[in-house]
């Protein structure tokens, strides 16, 4: 892969930040945009604007056509047996939202349990605590182990006879842990518990084949895989589509409305009320090509060399402590630095142009259980080099010098 | 933006060596703040004497540079004076961290003042304020003897 060919097509890298090139390292949180979607986005709305579904003017005809072309390819990005099975939402976090609300309400009754893990984003447990709320479900917490991995074992002795669904991450926005998915569908197969799987993470790093996982759910947020805001997916099993009731109620997702009755539109469109994204959907397609021009293999290998290459390099850095060490991971790397605090280091690195994150990264419950209140996040995208990781190791040197540390 | 202006040598050293850090004995008054953003936390202690004077006030907690160095200078600043002018600072200080460029207090000298307008340079971090400004939050919390935390995100 060439990374300046890549590079070349964000044309944010030719900004400066402070005064310096951008080094994005941002990329848990959300990714910068090509110039091919920017480009949709543009023009869309200059030549093509037009709400989809209803209307039968060619602008409508056509910007229908566009906005399933886009489902066309996240199908096959995803590798999604059939289109009604991908929904478009406003991101990962609404597809959720979507999938414990109609479930819970269809499904979960007083005592049933819901299985999650430490590894958690707020967005996967949140929905799921609003069922305790309001339903009086018990949500249960799978554990990990110090170096960020799922203790499966610990993972199976949790389903109990009431476990009626489990949720866990692909991919953790703190530890950069690969969860190993395949496995744990594997054991909720056996006792007949939906799965559903929070791939905001792993979207834009790792090949997905939602077939192979076989999970019931998977929700992905487009922003973070090179696209625009406002998008979001949830794939889900048509079977669960078919049987789960609507979510949102409106315009676009019934099929024959009644004073005494009102019957649902067929998928996808039941679970697509309102005015939907239109031109971020349409340009999201470009993301997935920009994606596939390079290969998920290339990506994949350019991240793990980076992911390594920074590890290695802060590990140099005296009193750098990179938190866990999953068996199998990606460039998702959370560190502390003795002495200066996470938000300190985030405010001192972006003086040198470096965009990290600190706080605890919408993951209370895994900073509780690694006894951390904050860390710092380097995550890496598919534009991110060497000279990166470079400029942030003199970075956070450069903070151990503002806080006169030797 | 400059990172002198908010790393001021008085920010480093109150972060690194806070003062009045511990609960302090037979506290009249307590209150929790909680930065949901940084994960700082602060817990303020305070007596208030029976002439309505601030005998000791102390913290505990953990947070940033910022945040520790702000709670530690209320400490010093605020310990000794009386309810009304304890009050006053903590207005002062709010508003010139919000507001104001200047610091306009007759409570305090010179010195004092230096220490409480080192902290001025949040303002050119506007994602900072809060840490600089969650301790005196919190003390005002306490005087008010409100149980709930004090919660930054929760505050206009």
């Amino acid at each position: 892969m060439d990374i300046n060919k890549v590079r070349s097509e964000f044309p944010i890298f030719s900004k400066k930040i402070n005064g310096k090139p951008l080094v994005y390292l941002d990329n848990s949180n959300s990714s910068q945009k090509p110039i091919n979607v920017l480009n949709s986005l543009d023009y869309f709305y200059k030549n093509e604007f037009s709400n989809i579904g209803r209307s039968i003017h060619s602008l409508a005809v056509n910007a229908t056509n566009k906005f399933e072309e886009t489902r066309m390819s996240v199908k096959n990005f995803i590798n999604a047996k059939f289109k009604e099975e991908i929904i478009f939402t406003k991101n990962a976090t609404e597809s959720i939202n979507l999938i414990a609300t109609t479930f819970g309400q269809q499904n979960i009754k007083k005592g049933d349990e819901i299985l999650i893990t430490e590894l958690e984003h707020h967005s996967n447990y949140v929905p799921w605590h609003y069922l305790r709320e309001t339903k009086g479900a018990v949500i249960k917490f799978a554990p990990i182990n110090d170096d960020g991995d799922i203790i499966i074992e610990d993972f199976k002795k949790l389903i109990s006879s009431k476990t009626k669904i489990i949720a866990v991450t692909h991919l953790s926005n703190v530890t950069g842990t690969i969860v190993p998915i395949k496995e744990i569908v594997e054991i909720a197969r056996k006792k007949n518990i939906p799965v559903l799987v929070d791939g905001c993470q792993s979207a834009p790093h790792l090949k997905i084949d939602v077939q192979d996982l076989d999970c019931d759910f998977y929700a992905i947020s487009c922003h973070k895989v090179y696209g625009p805001t406002g998008v979001g997916i949830l794939y889900a099993k048509k079977k669960w589509l078919e049987r789960l009731p609507p979510y949102i109620g409106g315009g676009g997702m019934i099929s024959e409305v009644k004073k005494d009755k009102v019957i649902y539109a067929a998928l996808p469109e039941k679970y697509e009320a309102g005015t939907m994204p239109t031109a971020e959907v349409v340009a999201f397609n470009e993301s997935i090509k920009f994606i596939q021009s390079i290969g998920f293999e290339n990506i994949m290998k350019h991240e793990k060399e980076l992911t390594n290459y920074a590890i290695d390099n802060l590990k140099k850095i005296n009193s750098v402590k990179i938190i866990g060490n999953p068996k199998n991971r990606a460039g998702v790397i959370s560190f502390i630095v003795k002495g200066v605090h996470p938000h300190d280091i985030s405010t001192i690195v972006d003086e040198d142009g470096v965009a990290i994150r600190a706080g605890h990264h919408c993951c209370q419950i895994l900073h509780e259980r690694l006894n951390l209140s904050a860390t710092a996040r380097a995550s890496i995208g598919v534009y991110n080099t060497k000279e990166d990781i470079d400029i942030l190791c003199k970075a956070i040197e450069n903070c151990r010098k503002v806080f006169g540390l030797k | 933006m400059d990172l002198k202006q908010l790393y001021q040598d008085i920010i480093l050293e109150h972060g690194k060596s806070p003062r009045n850090f511990g609960k302090c004995k037979k506290h009249t008054h307590q209150a929790k703040g909680y930065n949901p953003l940084c994960g700082d936390q602060v817990e303020v202690y305070l007596k208030l004497n029976n002439e309505k004077k601030v005998e000791d006030l102390t913290f505990e907690g953990s947070g940033c540079a910022i945040s520790i160095a702000s709670t530690s200078i209320m400490t010093e600043l605020v310990k000794g004076k009386s309810l009304k002018i304890a009050k006053k600072i903590v207005l002062d200080f709010l508003n010139m961290i919000k507001n104001t460029q200047e610091f306009n207090s007759e409570d305090l000298d010179e010195d004092q003042k230096t220490k409480i307008m080192s902290l001025s340079g949040v303002k050119q971090f506007p994602m900072r304020v809060k840490c600089a400004t969650l301790a005196w939050h919190t003390f005002t919390s306490a005087l008010e003897g409100k149980k709930e935390e004090v919660n930054t995100e929760a505050l206009d």
